[in-house]
């Protein structure tokens, strides 16, 4: 295994530990009892320290913790304090919907970036490239919500083509799920895809000015073929390191777009959990979210070795 | 194909008009000449001279919005307004370009024998495994080591000089009529360069190309090329046979190039004669001769129109009004 | 052979902040999208301002009677839900957005410029872990860690500007590192360790003051992003809390209303965007005017 792998996973795993035990100390240490929290402030003594035994919240923090982490590592993630089922269920449920609204929100982000990227890179300064970078301007300061509504007033309120929200689910098949993600997995990927088109277009402007570039010309390449066989691999490095950090915008944002499309995903449930004061559902849905970003940044340094050699033969 | 004393490239009164950050700019103006099968010439100048823009003109590589005028024939056909695709045809093919920075020339991403291979799967009906094969044997006779072991790695693996060869096999793959070499060893180490030079000189007359050599180094141009031009400004100022400038040259500027030029076995302590002034910004260059603001012999009359081209005998010409002063002791400078 | 000429260097170093104040101006005057912003920010910066002296309604009285009123001379874009007016709102809703912004802002400045100066500083295992600490901050969005404080302190503007400035802090950390690290690496300030100047005074006397047309854009950019923020957390309800209006808030409060007076929710919204574009441009504006060089491609 290559020294530069080996080094990325431990950065990936202290970096879960070190995520953990922020949340931990936010969400269990800080708030103080959290059986008193749940049952409110007029609840007796009595009832108030038999839940917390209960909930094992009597416990040292130190062990409370070692044993969030055993739990995560076996699956088992405790109950949630107010539904009573197991918090790894309850995810799982939302789950199903929130990861197919991030898969698909990257995709229509991707597309629609590098189709723009490109395009106005290889028109630089003429009207198609001034006119899609005034759009991508506007398309940065949309509020994502605000731009879901706008949807929703269109496609919903207006045209009656989609539905304003719900989820369909996805027992009828693929199709009816994929049309109630539609309107908030485009609302989540328009704003995304403007900040991406720009990046994307600068560092195709970079790469087209090294010299390599004009080595290829130089062997009879059109510019067409130097820019898809030259350029863009060349382009994609900084490319998907922004794309990696709009994972985390991504899921922040599903967590605003499912309140808007009243979709029951994880964003929801967290939503639902902090008016619940159920901390236990909190902590463990947080923790997902983080460890999905930090993992997906962690895939995409992975993916640099693999489209760059230079990374991999240092390293090796 | 036509007799061999039929001129391959013929460039007349040639100018090139850029867009620079500080305004239009006459960067190459009334730049001739004819170069036949086998023939080298030279172009020397500081940087920003016009010799560069010169080389990327004949290659149809300048930038849209430059302007270029008069006239550069291959073979008789026109180059100038050609349209890029059929450009294209020609680039890599009858006229190759080799370039200053082989650090940064060859594209980090792709291994050296796709690189090599590009112009032979572009321009010719080659199978990929037949370019391959072809790749293997010009990176072996530009004398990369262990070419067939190494064409798949990639050109950071490779030291400067190794990456200059690469990119020589990659400009001769489909043995090009024209080479044209800008600044070919600037970047590289001094032990190197002789070495990529000697490589250039016997790749040019074994395939029997013209060569156009550009450089900075009146050195470099003395031992490698049969003819040579002195740029400045963006136009020539001093032109002929090699042997013939470096016997009498006859421009002030030529002979500033040639007085600044440090010497092994100067005398310790010896000052290093430097020619006072800057060049002049191509965007605001002076009405009259270019060199005028840093000419020690100037004259109003160098300042009211660019001077023309005096023959001072044997095809060697000189753009200068004052030659009887400037070539007085006869041109040769100590 | 080798190089022939010593030709006179000198004629590109610029000294620095040689620049002319005039001619700043005289460019920016001509500088198309920097004078759109600059309108645009100002437009909204007056709507707060204004609403401090005058609103053409109370935005706090409630008057049910009048509610879900069509635009109208009384009240120009009409009321909303609770019957106040929806010009009035959104006037005082500019204020809370800049408050909430200016506030943010100046925490991720503060402590992000100063972690970024000591990194850039001391250098060694202080900026690895300065380092690390902000890589690692930047993977929580701001409405993560908000969705965090709220779960344990309850929402509200405090939580919201508190989520917020944190978010900005490694943003500005890593800005503030990049542009130090190459004033550290310059001559004069060789020259000034020379001189026997501690990192303290160079930092204060050199670095800081160098790259400080750098931070301004970036401020901007990040005020821009903090209006953003702000708005998603009012929206979901974590952020400003009723009766305080605001612009994310309205928005909530539209949406259940989309099919009797879909207008309601155009307005905040646009609002939000005009503030954000203005922000950005004059950030892009900025960039370009103060550091040409940085600038040229855009």
């Amino acid at each position: 295994m290559s020294v530069f792998f080996l080094q990325r996973i431990l950065t990936l795993v202290a970096t879960l530990f070190a995520a953990s035990l922020i949340i931990f100390l936010v969400l269990d240490a800080l708030p103080g009892n959290a059986a008193q929290m749940l049952m409110g402030a007029d609840a007796s003594p009595d009832a108030v320290r038999a839940l917390t035994v209960k909930l094992g919240l009597d416990q040292p923090l130190t062990v409370r913790y070692l044993l969030w982490l055993k739990g995560m590592a076996v699956g088992d993630l405790g109950n949630s304090y107010v539904y009573g089922t197991p918090v790894a269920g309850l995810i799982a449920e939302r789950l199903v919907l929130t990861i197919p609204l991030a898969i698909m929100s990257m995709l229509i982000t991707v597309v629609l970036a590098l189709a723009a990227g490109i395009y106005t890179a290889a028109n630089h300064n003429k009207i198609g490239d001034v006119g899609v970078m005034s759009l991508t301007q506007i398309g940065i300061a949309l509020p994502n919500f605000w731009f879901a509504i706008l949807l929703i007033l269109l496609f919903s309120v207006k045209l009656q083509l989609l539905s304003a929200g719900g989820f369909a689910g996805w027992d009828d098949g693929i199709w009816p799920g994929i049309r109630s993600l539609l309107l908030p997995a485009i609302s989540l990927a328009v704003v995304q895809a403007a900040i991406l088109a720009r990046v994307t277009r600068s560092a195709v402007l970079e790469v087209l000015r090294e010299d390599f570039v004009r080595t290829a010309r130089a062997k009879g390449l059109g510019k067409r073929e130097v820019l898809w066989r030259h350029v863009l691999r060349n382009a994609m490095i900084p490319v998907m390191t922004v794309m990696g950090l709009q994972f985390a915008n991504l899921l922040a944002g599903t967590i605003v777009i499912e309140n808007v499309f009243y979709l029951p995903g994880l964003g929801r449930l967290i939503f639902q959990s902090i008016a619940n004061r159920d901390l236990i559902v909190v902590r463990n849905c947080v923790m997902l979210l983080a460890a999905m970003v930090v993992i997906v940044n962690f895939v995409v340094d992975m993916l640099y070795a693999f489209i760059d050699p230079r990374i991999k033969v240092a390293n090796l | 194909m036509a007799n061999a004393d039929a001129p391959l490239i013929e460039v007349k009164d040639l100018g090139v008009r850029l867009n620079t950050s500080r305004g239009p700019a006459q960067a190459v103006r009334g730049v001739s000449f004819t170069l036949r099968r086998g023939e080298t010439l030279g172009l020397v100048g500081e940087s920003g001279c016009g010799k560069s823009v010169t080389a990327l003109a004949l290659m149809g590589l300048l930038p849209d919005s430059a302007v270029i005028s008069g006239s550069i024939r291959l073979e008789g056909a026109e180059l100038v307004g050609l349209p890029d695709a059929a450009y294209c045809k020609l680039r890599g093919n009858r006229i190759s370009m080799i370039f200053q920075e082989p650090m940064t020339a060859l594209n980090p991403m792709h291994t050296i024998g796709r690189q090599v291979a590009e112009p032979l799967l572009r321009h010719t009906s080659v199978s990929a495994a037949e370019a391959r094969q072809e790749a293997i044997a010009l990176l072996d006779r530009v004398g990369l080591p262990d070419a067939s072991k190494r064409i798949d790695a990639y050109p950071h693996q490779f030291s400067g000089g190794q990456r200059q060869r690469i990119t020589i096999a990659m400009a001769l793959a489909c043995q090009p009529d024209v080479l044209i070499a800008d600044e070919p060893t600037t970047a590289l180490d001094v032990t190197i360069q002789g070495q990529i030079l000697d490589l250039i000189a016997d790749l040019v007359a074994e395939r029997g190309m013209a060569m156009i050599l550009i450089s900075h180094d009146l050195g470099v141009i003395a031992e490698n090329v049969a003819r040579m031009m002195v740029m400045y400004g963006g136009t020539v100022v001093e032109s002929g046979e090699t042997q013939a400038v470096f016997t009498r040259m006859g421009h002030p500027y030529t002979q500033g190039l040639f007085r600044a030029r440090p010497r092994l076995g100067a005398r310790k302590g010896t000052r290093l004669t430097t020619i006072a002034g800057t060049v002049p910004e191509l965007a605001d260059l002076p009405a009259g001769c270019t060199f005028a603001d840093r000419c020690a012999i100037v004259e109003a009359r160098c300042r009211a129109a660019l001077p023309p081209v005096v023959d001072v005998g044997g095809s060697h010409g000189v753009r200068c009004i004052r030659t009887d002063v400037s070539m007085a002791d006869g041109g040769v400078v100590a | 052979m080798s190089a022939p000429l010593t030709a006179a260097a000198g004629t590109a170093a610029i000294a620095p902040g040689a620049r002319p104040v005039t001619g700043f101006w005289r460019r920016a005057l001509r500088h198309r999208s920097f004078l759109l912003g600059a309108v645009l920010s100002l437009f909204v910066l007056g709507a707060a301002l204004l609403s401090l002296v005058w609103t053409p309604w109370s935005a706090y009285d409630i008057d049910v009677a009048s509610k879900l009123h069509p635009p109208s001379a009384a009240h120009w874009l009409g009321t909303d839900v609770l019957g106040r007016d929806i010009v009035s709102l959104l006037l005082v809703g500019a204020r809370s957005t800049i408050m909430v912004g200016v506030i943010a802002v100046g925490i991720g400045l503060s402590f992000g410029v100063g972690l970024g100066l000591v990194a850039a500083a001391r250098k060694g295992w202080t900026e690895e872990l300065i380092m690390r600490m902000s890589d690692f901050t930047f993977a929580f969005p701001a409405v993560l860690s908000a969705i965090m404080l709220a779960a344990v302190a309850g929402p509200g503007m405090v939580t919201s500007i508190t989520a917020i400035g944190i978010f900005q802090i490694p943003t500005f950390v890593r800005v503030t590192r990049g542009s130090a690290n190459a004033i550290w690496a310059r001559e004069f300030v060789l020259a000034a360790r020379a001189a026997g100047k501690g990192s303290f005074r160079i930092t204060i006397e050199h670095v800081l003051p160098n790259i400080l047309s750098i931070l301004i854009v970036q401020a901007t950019i990040q005020f821009a992003l903090a209006i953003l923020a702000e708005a998603a957390l009012s929206y979901l309800g974590l952020g400003t809390q009723p009766p305080q209006p605001s612009w994310g808030r309205m928005l909530n409060d539209a949406q259940t209303l989309l099919f009797q007076s879909p207008m309601l929710a155009v307005y905040p919204g646009a609002a939000i965007a005009i503030a954000v574009l203005g922000l950005n441009l004059l950030g892009d504006g900025l960039r370009d005017l103060l550091d040409p060089r940085l600038a040229r491609e855009r």
